[in-house]
């Protein structure tokens, strides 16, 4: 058993090194026809583009994708450059007309976004050529080593039960060097999806096939990682299945969250694009969604006809209705740990790291001051879009409203949510995102607090204060802390995950909707003790 | 400013502190030479299979002591003056009370077996027990079999611990079967099935004789004192029971028996101190309970009632209904009220047992086979509500309704399957009555008693 484990695991690392070995591979460059088709196609109007593309890239050399990004990005900024320096010279001598008349010559777009696009073109070589094998080599390889490295724990952990050994002894789960090498890989990964999609080129022609036969055009960077994402969580979601095979309430659970990534996140929005309407997660709830009211946005959905409409009027329904009265029933784990995306790949991928994140008194402070910050941010960005939309204007109250939405994709949407929110799961925990910054989880957290039937009940005085609960507590609640004073939890923060009731040796937690009455129950002296000294001390 | 001195800061001991801090602003000060900090004794078992980290075992970050003006002192405790009101400690220094709390809790029962000192025998109780064996059985190298005297709940649990390691336990039980002076046969025998699931050698009715060393001075074998057999192994766990841990009371004048002898408001017999937790022996049993009762929930209760005593609200130590827990391996356990095993319940109790037929789960419930009164519960496998029992035993609630309302008590996770019915379908076969069973209902429990 042990053998197979480790030969998975052989697999999966091979697969994963070819994965990352094939983006250095291939050649990029271009004949003239083909930039002459590009030029076209784009609509430049930039006298200089085909001059300097032509110089940089239409060669019969061997260029790789880092070469090629270089000279594309330099090509770009060399045919803009004259454009600019009439722009310098007229804004000078103050002759507004001739400034204004330059601004169409220049090629707007973030540099490796244009390398990208033209990348995609230029790109050849064995990866592209062999795209089944590279894939079976790539994703096929990763898959089945990872299975193998999975699926012999049925075995060796043993009969059915919480099988927490050695995870504080274990250099992959105790931020050991391992935790730190993933900790890279996914940082990096995550920069590059964001920042350098040109470099990741070759991964996409890998999908192509897949997104040609889902919605009829080539694949893009990121069709590769709401792939990868769904690969991940099913590959991921086995090892949970065996882990809590136990576990009535994981198991559905992780079912629930699989289904809504690959039905809502990723074959439906898909499938609508093939059909030539918007892509639309349906299940993504604004201000997670942050986009949703942008102008861009807004203008897709009222272009749309009638889905377009359904959609706008959905999107509007979900988040003002549907998200606080489900919470109001069920928690805000209905959507955080059974449907949301973000919750679906750390409840996965995340859970071999959910005891990192930080219990402390300091941590919960940060947290409320974070979450509640960016539950601003958005809806001040949302209303500032809003106004401009409706309005025309650039600007509200003083702020610039392209600036705002840029801001908040840069270091709330990219950075926040992607590279630190998945990136420092290994270190931090797999709930970070969730727990200081998505501003939907804010918005469901105040629900959950103040208004809604969940609690975590506490069975009584059957606390021994072990610390098991609160040491496998995803958002980083001292949950020992109340089951210890006999107290229900009730925090805005709880997705109610289950794992703090399933980990609990003494049978103390059980997740629950229940009458609101009732539901916050501060207590001093324990059930089990005199009950004349419990109505005295609790009742006073 | 008065002053109240802890000596142990366990779970009593700590509890007393923190609700006479909730009432009164004196002077408190934690005695503790086994570690600074408060942790969960409960979870060391934990920290050597790699479930948590010390820090985890901790209830309250270390910040918390000084912001509510504890003060934490570290020492081993020689003898206490009572004369002069005065703490001597080993290294000489000394500590003046107004008013002693002393909460030392329980050792490991060594019963004079020879080599019982030997280095590589160890009891379970102390954070240096957990040291030490991760000293000498830090794996399945170093330590090629453990030999555990004692089948209770701590030689369970650390068989459990030394399995995780892959270490191979000898597991010698005096009883002919598991625990059963507590559970009753059916339970009993579950639990030795479940023992030997886990690939541990349990030896029933088998008793330690002695354990040997070799050169060094180190654990080398022991022997079985029924057959004779000798067991080559590198650690022996010393689990038969707990004892109060008071050797240092000896010259105090302080009354003491077992354990330290105290009345029903815990004070002993010098004015100004009082005993709290495993080390406390009631003068006469509280009910059914024992005279010392070595556990958890108990030494926390004590330390609830005493406080409240210390801050000049005199109250007697009066536990509701029993309860505990426990896990055996995979197999949780829960009681409520009394259920006594074969050998030592009385002519008036009968059991209804009900047992899974595949998976490790069965209930035994105990009544008064005239009055048909419910007495208590064993559940393993299955959770139940606390809150809901005690309300039934307090209502003094018959077997009956207890049956018919079960969905209410039960505290599984959502989704798990519910064995009520087949449960209430075997009384009613076995008594030939007509017990429906209700749907579980809110209000009822939410209603209190």
């Amino acid at each position: 058993m042990k053998a197979i484990k480790y030969t998975g695991l052989v697999i999966f690392l091979i697969g994963l090194a070819i994965f990352t070995g094939s983006i250095f591979t291939g050649s990029f460059n271009l004949t003239s026809a083909e930039l002459d088709e590009f030029i076209k196609e784009k609509k430049y109007k930039n006298e200089y583009i085909k001059e300097e593309l032509t110089e940089a890239v239409v060669t019969s050399k061997k260029i790789n994708i880092f070469e090629f990004s270089t000279l594309v990005r330099n090509a770009f900024e060399e045919a803009n450059k004259p454009y600019y320096n009439l722009i310098d010279k007229y804004n000078k001598e103050k002759k507004w007309d001739k400034k204004g008349a330059q601004y169409q010559y220049i090629i707007n777009g973030k540099p490796h976004t244009l390398s990208y696009t033209l990348a995609k073109k230029a790109g050849s070589g064995f990866v592209k050529e062999n795209v089944g094998l590279l894939w079976f080599l790539t994703f096929g390889l990763a898959i089945i080593g990872a299975l193998l490295f999975m699926l012999p724990n049925l075995i060796l952990l043993g009969k059915p039960g919480i099988k927490n050994d050695h995870i504080y002894h274990n250099s992959a789960t105790n931020r050991g060097f391992i935790a730190w090498l993933v900790l890279i890989y996914l940082v990096v990964f995550y920069l590059v999806l964001y920042f350098y999609p040109d470099y990741i080129v070759n991964w996409t022609f890998i999908l192509d096939p897949i997104s040609n036969a889902l919605n009829g055009g080539a694949a893009s960077q990121w069709f590769v990682y709401g792939f990868l994402y769904c690969v991940v969580m099913l590959t991921m979601a086995v090892r949970m299945y065996i882990k809590y095979r136990h576990n009535k309430y994981q198991i559905i659970r992780t079912t629930s969250v699989l289904f809504f990534q690959i039905v809502f996140a990723f074959l439906i929005p898909e499938i609508m694009s093939s059909l030539n309407m918007p892509g639309y997660d349906f299940k993504n709830a604004f201000p997670l969604d942050y986009d949703f009211f942008f102008e861009w946005n807004l203008k897709s959905l009222t272009e749309s006809g009638g889905i377009g409409i359904f959609i706008l009027v959905w999107g509007i329904v979900l988040t003002l209705i549907i998200v606080p009265v489900m919470v109001y029933f069920f928690g805000k784990r209905w959507y955080c740990s059974w449907v949301c995306g973000c919750g679906g790949l750390a409840e996965t991928l995340g859970d071999p790291y959910r005891q990192h994140s930080d219990k402390s008194l300091n941590a919960w402070k940060l947290e409320r001051w974070l979450i509640h910050a960016v539950l601003v941010f958005s809806l001040v960005m949302t209303i500032i879009t809003l106004y401009c939309y409706f309005s025309g204007a650039q600007s509200f109250l003083g702020i610039n409203s392209q600036w705002i939405k840029d801001t908040y994709s840069f270091l709330i949407g990219a950075w926040f949510a992607g590279v630190i929110g998945t990136g420092f799961y290994p270190i931090f925990g797999n709930r970070v995102w969730c727990r200081f910054g998505c501003p939907l989880a804010a918005y469901l957290g105040l629900v959950q607090r103040f208004k809604s039937r969940f609690r975590i009940t506490t069975n009584g005085g059957q606390c021994i204060s072990c610390g098991n609960c609160s040491t496998y507590c995803e958002m980083g609640i001292d949950v020992r802390a109340y089951a210890q004073k006999g107290e229900n939890i009730i925090r805005s923060s709880c997705v109610g995950c289950g794992v703090c009731s399933a980990v609990c040796p003494r049978g103390v937690l059980k997740l629950e909707n229940g009458p609101e009455d009732g539901r916050i129950n501060p207590t001093e002296i324990l059930l089990g003790n005199d009950v004349d000294l419990m109505d005295l001390v609790n009742e006073k | 400013m008065e002053h109240i001195v802890i000596i142990g800061n366990g779970i009593s001991g700590v509890t007393a502190a923190r609700h006479i801090r909730k009432n009164s602003d004196k002077k408190i000060t934690i005695v503790s030479a086994e570690t600074k900090y408060f942790f969960s004794r409960t979870a060391l078992m934990y920290i050597y299979m790699g479930h948590m980290k010390f820090e985890h075992t901790q209830p309250y970050e270390n910040w918390f002591w000084e912001k509510n003006n504890i003060h934490l002192k570290e020492g081993f405790v020689a003898a206490v003056n009572t004369e002069k009101n005065q703490l001597e400690f080993t290294n000489g220094e000394t500590l003046s009370y107004d008013k002693l709390i002393i909460a030392t809790g329980s050792k490991p029962n060594k019963f004079g077996w020879p080599g019982q000192d030997l280095s590589g025998v160890m009891g379970m109780y102390h954070k240096q027990d957990l040291d030490n064996l991760e000293k000498y059985a830090p794996d399945n190298e170093t330590c090629k079999r453990a030999v555990i005297v004692g089948g209770g709940l701590i030689g369970i649990e650390l068989a459990e611990m030394l399995r995780s390691r892959k270490i191979p336990v000898t597991f010698l039980v005096r009883e002919d079967s598991f625990w059963n002076g507590v559970l009753p046969a059916q339970e009993s025998e579950m639990i030795n099935k479940h023992i030997k699931e886990h690939h541990i050698d349990l030896r029933l009715s088998t008793n330690l004789k002695e354990i040997k060393a070799d050169e060094n001075g180190q654990v080398k074998s022991i022997i079985i004192e029924e057959t004779g057999e000798e067991i080559p192994c590198n650690v022996v766990g010393l689990t038969a029971g707990v004892t109060p841990n008071i050797d240092f009371l000896k010259t105090s004048g302080i009354e003491t028996d077992k354990g330290v002898k105290v009345n029903r408001f815990l004070e002993t017999n010098i004015k100004n101190i009082y005993a709290i937790g495993d080390c406390a022996e009631q003068h006469e049993a509280i009910g059914r309970r024992r005279n010392i009762e070595a556990v958890w929930y108990t030494g926390r209760m004590m330390g609830e009632t005493l406080a409240q005593t210390i801050c000049g609200n005199k109250t007697a130590y009066k536990p509701g209904h029993w309860f505990n827990s426990a896990k055996f391996l995979d197999i949780e356990y829960q009681t409520y009220g009394w259920v006594f095993s074969e050998r030592n319940k009385k002519e008036n109790e009968a059991y209804f047992q009900w047992k899974h037929p595949k998976e490790n789960k069965c209930i035994t419930i105990s009544f008064d086979k005239n009055s048909k009164l419910f007495l208590g519960i064993n559940t393993f496998g299955i959770r139940m509500r606390h809150e809901i029992f005690d309300n039934w035993l307090t209502q003094k609630k018959s077997i009956e309704h207890v049956l018919e309302h079960l969905l209410d008590a039960n505290f599984d996770p959502e989704f798990y399957k519910l064995h009520e019915k087949e449960i209430v379908t075997k009384f009613n076969k076995e008594n030939n009555t007509n017990i429906q069973l209700k749907k579980k209902s809110w209000k009822r429990i939410f209603s209190k008693a």
